[in-house]
């Protein structure tokens, strides 16, 4: 601290103290957020036909009434529905997120399993589309009006209206299948004993596909809104002082436009970090990725309650911190922005 | 009496697949393969718990009955049943006790020796208490004696039929041990996630929507088997990847329909693969018209008949079933022997004779052209159901029943039909497994409680019916009582209380690769121990 020159430690004690409270207002605003999306869910799980020993029962092909009564007082689930809830809030109070029923495992150790897969996947293909969607945004934009904008807008337009699963399914036929260039599932290789870099490797490799499948829906989005962007600051006063200045063409769109239209990307982002984790349920099982998504479909289908709640538990904690974030960086992009 | 000219039946095989038949070379069957090797299997769900001697279901069975050993196992022809933990059975002339004689110089994978006492404790404490089949073909089960090692009496306290107990081993005599089970909470125990066996592959390891791995086991009991080092489950839950992974050679096989009827059509073409319908013989699923009785137009069995004579089951299997399958005849496959009988009621597809029936009944066409509304719901655990319910809803408009379709998923169709009995027509998928006293009756005998699934929640309630059989289920002469079954049959097939249309096997996709496959009924939940890569 005494090192630095005495304006810059007062700014930055003074950008900390505004984070703190930003911080502080989000945690207070999240409690409750957080115990509506548990009651809700829970609602809505009591509320679809049939609970998890029906799907168990189906899946096993079927039970005499005996076994049946015997797994329901197993699970809990001959308590009326408020007092199931009520043991339920009182668990997740003390963070204890119980056993899932699908797995017979706890519930927060098979998340934590899942979390990097799906983490993992999601980190690539939003940087991807992120990365993608800047570059073909700022592209379209300086050409606005001539066919390479239309053909990037075309293309983007055709990618983000054909349904994942079938990307994904295309991919792998030409990928794996005709060419035997990339791994077709799986989110490494089976029972490996690969370690270190070889297995980062081959993990790299196993995410080419569901990366480029998840990101390129988003591409569009991304894109879209880019040069959108950069199309409304071209209008403004400073790129006409920029180009008096005699700056090249490159060095006003990369250094003056962008960062001015960079802004809704960032919302964006945030935004679609929810979206993501719901994405991603159709990739993970196309690609036989293990990651939450599919673990929260598998749950829903079989009405494991525990692990569902589990579940929305964690993403509505991510998402919470993923937007925190993002109006951190808000204020670091543009100062005139309060955290508010 | 000449029996009564069969509706057409085919082979399983037809067209398309006349290709992927011959790719079953008849030598093949016995070639014997090199030892060593993985075998790359796809999984489409993985079990809860991998206990199969609680949970007797062939998706459990499809992984686990290479760890764990039934006593017998089901093969085709002779007596049906292939030795296996028990090396022979004596049922008494009494009707009150069968001996099993048990294998020796078998040892659990954890190197404990194996004994009948591992028997008796499975049988009393896990078949006749935990199993979902068990409670009712164990239920008289009063105690297993074991006066030695290599001896098992299973005594009963009333005379029962010692064929469904031999009938049920295939399925229901999954032995577990003792030593890691006594004493402790069966269902919750450890060793359900991790099972420890008998049989020729240890469970390695597993990791939870990604992979199952098992490995050889070199003190199998039985000399030089088995012969692949490795098993190796790929948890995959979509179709099309899988039909994928098969084409890219990333998988040997795939059971149970992994992948969808067009696609299975489609690689049956692709070089290095095949098709098979073949091993299911034992596990043959009959896609059935379920019928709420509590309709007071379902009541009428005339309604009954009508829809059934409305139905054309030879469209409906090259349809939706692409010719896998065959038509169904009654309550019991085909390949249900001893019991399997021709003889029944028939129904051809006669939209006019069904309309003639509706007419009868008192249910005329309105000013509308229908005669009165049903609502359908199809299990949605098939791809068959779901569009034989869509078939369904077309035949029945066209004699003027007004028809719609209910989709909900598993646990929610399970609710609805068979705790609420909010439905009017369902379309299920019904197992028969090997006896009809296991599965078959409970969907015809009355007094089932509310909430117990593929039984008879069909408010059908016939005294003769019941009597039937009950005299059935407590005959101990195999003779009279295949009889009683036959009888049961044409009951079934002239009352009518729920519409059997076709016996469906599933469908296995098989790279050229594996050696001695698919040679049992149940193949995919056998042992796998003679299975070998080329």
């Amino acid at each position: 601290m005494s090192a630095s020159p005495k304006g810059e430690g007062r700014a930055a004690d003074y950008f900390a103290g505004r984070a703190l409270v930003l911080v502080r207002r989000r945690l207070a605003q999240a409690l409750p957020v957080i115990v509506l999306i548990l009651v809700g869910n829970f609602l809505l799980l009591k509320l679809a036909p049939g609970d998890a020993v029906d799907a168990y029962i189906a899946t096993i092909g079927g039970g005499d009434a005996g076994v049946i009564a015997r797994l329901r007082a197993e699970y809990g689930l001959d308590q009326p529905a408020i007092v199931q809830l009520g043991l339920y809030l009182w668990k997740a109070i003390r963070l204890d997120l119980g056993q899932a029923v699908l797995y017979g495992q706890p519930v927060l150790t098979l998340i934590l399993e899942r979390l990097p897969n799906t983490l993992l996947l999601m980190a690539s293909s939003v940087s991807l589309a992120f990365g993608l969607g800047v570059l073909l945004g700022v592209a379209a934009a300086r050409r606005v009006g001539r066919p390479e904008d239309t053909a990037i807008i075309t293309l983007g337009l055709v990618v983000y209206a054909t349904p994942g699963f079938w990307l994904g399914l295309m991919l792998i036929v030409i990928f794996s299948v005709k060419l035997a260039w990339l791994p077709l599932a799986g989110i490494e290789t089976l029972a490996s004993t690969l370690t270190g870099w070889e297995r980062v490797l081959d993990i790299a490799r196993h995410l080419v596909l569901p990366t480029v499948s998840l990101a390129l829906i988003y591409v569009a989005i991304y894109m879209r809104l880019m040069r959108a962007g950069m199309l409304e600051v071209y209008g403004l006063d400073f790129v006409r002082t920029a180009k008096a200045k005699g700056l090249t063409d490159d060095r006003i769109a990369w250094r003056h436009v962008l960062p001015n239209a960079i802004l809704p990307m960032v919302t964006m982002l945030g935004l679609q970090f929810g979206t993501l984790l719901g994405g991603s349920v159709v990739i993970e099982s196309v690609f036989s990725i293990p990651g939450i998504g599919r673990l929260a479909f598998e749950s829903v289908v079989n009405r494991d309650l525990n692990t569902l709640l589990g579940i929305v538990f964690m993403s509505a904690l991510l998402v919470i911190t993923v937007n925190l974030i993002v109006d951190l960086l808000y204020a670091q992009l543009d100062p005139r922005i309060e955290s508010a | 009496m000449a029996s009564r000219s069969r509706v057409t039946r085919r082979t399983v095989i037809k067209g398309a697949l006349g290709a992927a038949g011959s790719s079953f070379i008849p030598g093949a069957a016995f070639a014997q393969g090199k030892r060593g090797g993985v075998l790359m299997v796809a999984a489409d769900s993985e079990a809860t718990n991998w206990n199969g001697a609680i949970a007797a279901s062939n998706g459990v069975f499809f992984v686990t009955s290479k760890v764990l050993e039934p006593l017998a196992d089901q093969i085709s022809g002779g007596s049906g049943l292939k030795p296996v933990l028990a090396t022979s059975w004596t049922p008494a002339a009494d009707g009150r006790s069968i001996t099993f004689q048990i294998r020796q110089g078998v040892k659990w994978h954890d190197g404990k020796d194996f004994s009948s006492a591992d028997v008796a404790f499975s049988a009393m404490e896990v078949w006749k208490k935990l199993q979902n089949f068990g409670r009712v073909v164990f239920k008289d089960l009063e105690a297993v004696e074991t006066p030695n090692p290599q001896t098992a009496v299973f005594k009963f306290s009333k005379p029962i039929p010692s064929q469904l107990i031999l009938n049920a081993l295939p399925a229901l005599s999954t032995v577990i041990p003792k030593h890691l089970y006594e004493g402790t909470e069966i269902a919750q125990n450890p060793a359900n996630q991790k099972p420890v066996g008998t049989g020729p592959f240890t469970f390695a390891e597993q990791k939870r929507g990604e992979f199952i791995r098992l490995e050889r086991n070199p003190n199998y009991w039985s000399q030089n088997q088995p012969m692949v080092d490795r098993i190796l489950y790929r948890v995959m839950a979509d179709k099309g990847a899988t039909a994928a992974a098969h084409e890219s050679g990333d998988l040997h096989l795939s059971c149970f329909s992994a992948v969808s009827t067009a696609d299975a059509v489609r690689l049956s073409k692709v070089k290095g693969l095949s098709v098979s319908t073949k091993g299911y013989e034992g596990i043959l699923y009959t896609c059935t018209v379920e019928v709420n009785h509590k309709r007071k137009e379902l009541a009428d069995v005339r309604v009954r008949r009508a829809i059934r004579h409305a139905i054309d089951p030879k469209f409906l299997l090259d349809t939706v079933f692409q010719g896998f399958g065959a038509i169904a005849t009654g309550p019991i496959p085909a390949s249900g022997a001893p019991f399997y009988t021709t003889d029944v009621a028939q129904y051809p597809f006669d939209p006019a004779k069904a309309e003639a029936l509706l007419d009868e009944a008192g249910y005329k066409k309105g000013s509308d052209g229908n005669r009165f509304a049903l609502k359908i719901l199809p299990a949605p655990f098939f791809e068959q159901t779901r569009l034989t319910g869509d078939y369904l809803r077309q035949a029945l408009r066209r004699i003027g029943i007004d028809a719609q379709i209910e989709t909900n998923d598993a646990p929610g169709h399970i609710a609805k039909v068979y705790k609420d009995h909010a439905y009017d027509l369902a379309i299920a998928a019904l197992v028969y497994r090997n006896d009809p006293a296991i599965s078959t009756t409970v969907l015809y005998r009355s007094g089932t409680p509310a909430g117990v699934p593929f039984a008879n929640q069909y408010s059908y309630v016939d005294a003769d019916m019941d009597k039937l059989i009950d005299q059935a289920a407590s005959e101990i002469n195999a003779d009279e009582r295949t009889k009683l079954y036959v009888a049961f049959q044409k009951k079934v097939m002239t009352d009518l209380p729920i519409i059997p249309l076709i016996d469906f096997p599933f469908l296995s996709v098989v790279s050229d690769k594996v050696v001695n496959h698919h040679n049992t009924p149940r193949w995919p939940c056998s042992s796998w121990a003679d299975v070998s890569l080329a």
